[in-house]
């Protein structure tokens, strides 16, 4: 192994062993998935907790079917979804260029914590009805909710990436007389990515907070108004639904940028230590 | 070209913001092509010393120069080398050692051949795929003296180059050095903490003092070329290592 490892770098074979334990490692998640179901139906089953208050899963399988079929939950799904896909790319934009210029100016970050931390420790919740106030009761006052929720780890996760490029290798840099845009592309953007892609996991899934708290506030649509208004008619399969929809949506968003993460970072996998 | 330190010092600022000597004043010449070594105790500003050379660290007082300009930014054909690789590891080694063309400009077939031709000299032509999580101390440190080859610099700057290494590896790549030097020929100040190391390698040897290092001996060593492995086992080789030794050991602990 440490032979073929030497004479043939960055590709070594796997031994049944270690196939086995890829494969049970990769089937886990859903292994625990799984059993949570079971653990659901057989709790349901029993009736150990009251059907009203949580509904067996073929309930809820039934009133997912039917709000697929009427349209309800995709219509309410893709409203969410879009508030959250804007809020995400205004947010880490935003993060991604006052993260940029915090680590960058030092200064700036003395100037601009305060309100940044200001911010970020005062509840969404408490301040998400000014929001609506100020951006009115459609998409822009969701979107703005969102972007502020997904902000805060872009930012921090910026100035940490952007600091943690290696001093060795920016003299060098210097050294080879390379540009501003020259260091941007070939040192820090990579030397910042795995940091900065944590921090967008983190936003990722705290895109939907950002979204359903807004529309808890100003009602209208989106899942976070299906959650209200069936919660209202003790609908509960359907509160299932919306939340398992929620979700859904959150970690498909997760997963993505868990793709993205090991698409990019393959380097990171290569050390043989 | 003549690289030349004038009454050159360096100090830093504490904490307080006293500013705290580092480095000299000191003054010496290196000739073209002239291989020196720099050797003292640790914390003397060797490296400050490397920096200042290589335009990265300003001078407090006094200059550097080279020929007729005075070095105050990083020089065209100046190569820096460190005592870590200083690899990118998100780069396969041969764009590792291509960096420097690309961020010279060059295009991607030309700077990929002239990165394969010198590869074979470095015994590292089955590795231009690898990634540097994959080297060893040794290799890695092969890929940051190819990527400073490759910048076919006039003046090379080694701060402790081989100082992270095992005796066997640093061995083998000092000797690799001489041989590559010997065929581009270069100016090289090098800093080192081995005695016999600057010994075998140098023309010349440089002892600094403790912290503000200061020039306290400058030692010709008058060996032929090229050197093989062997010369360490005699007299004269000895007989100038001992002298060195003493140099670094009158400076008291």
């Amino acid at each position: 192994m440490r032979k073929t490892a030497k004479r043939n770098p960055g590709r070594q074979e796997p031994t049944a062993g270690t196939q086995l334990g890829t494969n049970l490692r990769r089937a886990s998640p859903f292994l625990t998935v799984f059993v949570l179901l079971l653990l659901w139906q057989w709790v349901s089953a029993r009736e150990i907790i009251s059907h009203i208050l949580v509904p067996p899963p073929a309930e809820v399988y039934r009133a997912f079917i039917k709000a697929m079929a009427a349209g309800t939950l995709p219509k309410h799904a893709l409203v969410t979804l879009e508030e959250m896909l804007y809020g995400l790319l205004i947010g880490l934009g935003i993060g991604l260029v006052i993260g940029y210029a915090i680590a960058k100016a030092p200064l700036l970050e003395n100037i601009l914590s305060p309100v940044i931390v200001g911010f970020q420790s005062t509840p969404i919740v408490a301040y998400a009805p000014l929001l609506v106030i100020w951006f009115g009761s459609g998409l822009a006052s969701k979107v703005v909710t969102t972007a502020v929720i997904v902000f805060f780890p872009m930012l921090v996760n910026t100035i940490v990436g952007i600091r943690s490029v290696s001093p060795k290798l920016r003299d060098l840099l210097r050294s080879l007389k390379a540009g501003r845009w020259q260091t941007f592309r070939h040192l820090e953007i990579p030397s910042a990515l795995p940091v900065v892609l944590a921090g967008l996991k983190t936003s990722a899934t705290l895109a939907v907070i950002g979204a359903v708290v807004g529309e808890f506030v100003s009602q209208g649509s989106g899942l976070g108004f299906l959650v209200t208004s069936a919660r209202n008619l003790y609908d509960t399969p359907l509160v299932f639904v919306a939340v398992l929809t929620m979700t859904a949506i959150s970690l498909t968003l997760y997963g993505l940028v868990a793709y993205v993460e090991w698409r990019f970072l393959f380097w990171q996998r290569r050390s043989n230590r | 070209m003549r690289l030349s330190l004038r009454e050159l010092s360096i100090s830093f600022p504490n904490p307080v913001g006293d500013m705290l000597p580092a480095l000299g004043p000191i003054s010496f010449d290196v000739a073209e092509e002239e291989f020196v070594c720099v050797v003292g105790p640790t914390g003397c500003g060797k490296s400050s010393l490397i920096r200042a050379l290589a335009g990265l660290l300003r001078p407090t007082a006094g200059s550097a120069r080279y020929g007729d300009e005075t070095i105050d930014n990083p020089m065209d054909r100046f190569a820096i080398m460190f005592q870590d690789a200083s690899l990118m590891p998100w780069r396969t080694v041969l764009d590792n050692i291509a960096l420097p063309l690309e961020i010279a400009g060059l295009p991607r077939d030309l700077r990929y051949d002239r990165v394969r031709a010198l590869l074979s000299q470095l015994h590292l032509e089955q590795f231009e795929r690898a990634y540097p999580a994959e080297l060893s101390g040794g290799m890695a440190q092969r890929v940051a003296l190819g990527r400073v080859i490759v910048q076919q610099p006039r003046v090379l700057l080694l701060d402790e180059p081989f100082g992270a290494l095992d005796a066997l590896t640093r061995e083998k790549l000092s000797l690799e050095l001489l041989r590559l030097r010997q065929r581009y020929m270069q100016t090289i100040v090098m800093v080192t903490h081995d005695i016999s190391e600057a010994v075998f390698l140098a023309d010349r040897v440089i002892v600094l003092s403790r912290r503000p290092g200061r020039l306290v001996a400058d030692i010709a060593v008058d060996l032929t070329r090229p050197r093989a492995p062997d010369l360490i086992y005699e007299k004269p080789f000895l007989q100038l290592t001992r002298r060195v030794r003493a140099e670094i050991e009158d400076l008291g602990t």
